[in-house]
């Protein structure tokens, strides 16, 4: 029996910005993990990753990572994937930057 | 300080108008990211974790406070704020736009800057001891030498497509700082037996994951040979370095695989045939380079305000014993000032403290700055009597930290805060341990210590030649970090051996505690420092302690 596929998100990098994107169901490219699209199918994510590839005008370096779902929508698995989400740990800045300042605005 | 010609000026504009253009191609779609990213790499810009990064190159650590005040202004208008100084003497910004980019190097230029040559597999941003021209024990201020490198190296027509990267470190004095022997060149300025100067050549140096310490490939250079002979020495590489692997593409794995012997005979052909082809023309520029950097007219005044600081301030004193070092001219002091303050991240600096050094430079400084490989900045020129002022007003900025040559004094990487080559975070344990320490209160009495901390197996970090090492990895999905010990970054270079099997995260700190509170048990005395009583004992006491469980384990069996 072929080992269970471990799901994927399609992300890169905003190609003017430089800042950590995602690929959702609906074709835009989220700054969130949470609201990526989990992809469960092998094939389907080829598709994804082609589709992502072919949008050269608006992100760099597409590539799959690892996910799980989680009760907010997907999560990542592997630290390097769980720091992207968020931001480097010496300073605020990055998406925990931009978090921050959302919830303060609320 | 060397300034630029009419001809560097326009060569740097002329690059800056090109990458614009290639920038705005790049965003209209002409230009596919496979064709725009050498472009942008042999300017410096990086596509990092979080955003871009835009590496740039301070030649031989040296700044005027113009230059410094220009980067403060830079990080505050198209970062966030801050810089980063790293281990080849460069500054990086983590945050910029791409389309801020080409103002970004408009500014530099405008204090003649660039970012050229940062990146790629060119001849990089060459170093050189951070204390030239000012150090007591120097036979010659290297950095003439190091900018007439710089201008051979720049847009060299036959070295921009390179096997590899190509780095370069010169020093002037006996005692090494620029730590020429894990360069791919190292040049030294030595004296021959007859009282004249030359260089002594290195080769093949470099840590990364096949760590070597140079080798000496010409013992005695003269010194109008210099140009010709590192022609020679790259010429040969570029013919014979592998492009077929790019783990094997260095310098350091041509001179290994084909022989040190075999690789100086073909040196010495190619130099027999450019020395006569240079003509003496480099010899012409390097007299006018020379003039640029003589140095200040040192202010002859009395030193009383001095003692009377040490006399009275115990803070200045602890300070003034780990943060200067010996001048040349009796009356000044080399001042080091820390960018390691206890939690911070080392080598960073904020727009404020940027513009309070340039500050400094110009009141106290005749206005130079150096940015060292172990990331601080050096106030070269500080008449004594302006000590305790200058050290009350870096009290204020937070930037009055004691602790240079101390264990919290750590170099360390970017790592995966920010590097997308990075396996582990470097920037954090460096803190933790900092702070660690300071907590148990050890720190003076433990005394000179040299801990690197690197992200990844290419050793921005330089945790091979740290007294301590500490290599961040990935295993199996989580962080782990190995120690390596006995590494020397001097002139006694040598690579630290890995004591075992690496440590968690949240394990790294209580096994470097361990390991120092096993020192302090072994020192002979209070003055043997750890590398020393390394040396006398061998690793064998300090791995006891790093796995005590094992040591015990067979201990019983």
């Amino acid at each position: 029996m072929s080992r269970r596929y471990i799901p994927k998100v399609v992300t890169a990098n905003d190609l003017a910005m430089g800042d950590v994107v995602y690929l959702t169901a609906d074709d835009r490219w989220s700054r969130h993990h949470h609201e990526a699209e989990l992809i469960e199918d092998e094939a389907h994510a080829q598709l994804r990753l082609l589709n992502a590839s072919a949008q050269k005008l608006l992100v760099v370096g597409p590539y799959l990572a690892d996910a799980k779902a989680g009760p907010n929508g997907p999560e990542p698995i592997h630290f390097r994937e769980t720091f992207r989400t968020r931001g480097p740990s010496n300073y605020v800045h990055g998406k925990q930057q931009d978090a921050a300042r959302e919830s303060t605005n609320v | 300080m060397y300034e630029y010609s009419d001809f560097d000026a326009a060569f740097v504009a002329e690059r800056n108008r090109q990458f614009r253009a290639q920038v705005e191609r790049r965003l209209a779609g002409s230009l596919t990211e496979d064709e725009f990213r050498p472009l942008r790499l042999m300017n410096g810009l990086y596509l990092q974790l979080h955003a871009y990064m835009l590496r740039v190159a301070i030649p031989y650590g040296t700044l005027r406070s113009a230059q410094m005040r220009q980067l403060a202004y830079i990080a505050d208008r198209w970062d966030k704020g801050y810089g980063h100084f790293t281990t080849r003497q460069n500054i990086q910004f983590n945050w910029p736009k791409l389309t801020d980019v080409p103002d970004i190097l408009e500014a530099l230029a405008q204090v003649e800057m660039h970012s050229i040559q940062t990146s790629g597999n060119t001849i990089r941003n060459v170093t050189a001891d951070h204390f030239a021209g000012a150090a007591a024990d120097e036979i010659e201020d290297p950095r003439p030498v190091a900018e007439l490198i710089r201008q051979w190296s720049t847009d060299h027509p036959e070295f921009q497509f390179l096997p590899r990267k190509f780095k370069i470190a010169v020093t002037g004095a006996p005692a090494d700082r620029a730590v020429t022997a894990s360069n791919d060149i190292g040049v030294r300025t030595v004296l021959n037996d007859r009282g004249e100067m030359g260089y002594q050549i290195l080769v093949g140096g470099g840590l990364g994951r096949t760590p070597m310490v140079a080798r000496v490939i010409r013992d005695f250079l003269p010194k109008a040979d210099l140009l010709p002979y590192l022609e020679a020495i790259v010429s040969t590489y570029n013919l014979m370095g592998r492009r077929d692997n790019k783990f094997k593409a260095r310098i350091k794995i041509t001179v290994f695989e084909n022989g040190l012997e075999s690789f100086r005979d073909a040196v010495e052909a190619k130099f027999a045939l450019y020395r006569s082809q240079f003509g003496g023309a480099d010899q012409y520029l390097l007299a006018e380079i020379k003039a640029a950097f003589a140095p200040p007219a040192f202010r002859n005044a009395p030193v009383d305000a001095y003692d009377a600081g040490l006399a009275a301030d115990a803070a200045f004193r602890t300070w003034a014993g780990t943060n200067l070092t010996a001048h040349r001219n009796d009356s000044h002091a080399i001042v080091t000032v820390s960018l390691k303050a206890h939690g911070e991240t080392p080598g960073d600096a904020s727009s404020d403290q940027m513009r309070l050094l340039a500050d400094l430079a110009d009141d106290y400084g005749y206005g130079e700055l150096r940015i060292s490989h172990e990331q601080n900045v050096i106030l070269p020129h500080v008449h004594k009597s302006d000590l305790p002022v200058l050290f009350a007003r870096l009290q204020q900025a937070g930037l009055a930290t004691a602790n240079a040559g101390l264990l919290s004094d750590i170099i360390a990487c970017p790592g995966m805060d920010y590097c997308t080559l990075a396996t582990a975070r470097s920037i954090p344990v460096a803190q933790k341990l900092a702070l660690h320490f300071k907590a148990l209160g050890l720190e003076e009495e433990i005394g000179a210590l040299k801990i690197k901390i690197s992200g990844c197996i290419n050793a921005c970090g330089h945790h091979h030649v740290g007294h301590i090492g500490i290599l961040g990895l990935d295993r199996a999905g989580v962080e782990n970090y190995q120690v390596t010990l006995g590494g020397d970054h001097t002139e006694n270079a040598a690579i630290g051996e890995r004591a075992g099997p690496g440590f968690a995260y949240d394990e790294i700190v209580p096994a470097i505690e361990r390991l120092l509170r096993a020192y302090l048990d072994l020192r002979g005395n209070a003055s043997e420092t750890f590398i020393e009583t390394f040396r006398r004992l061998g690793a064998a006491p300090f791995k006891a302690a790093l796995y005590p469980a094992e040591t015990e384990d067979r201990d019983a069996a």
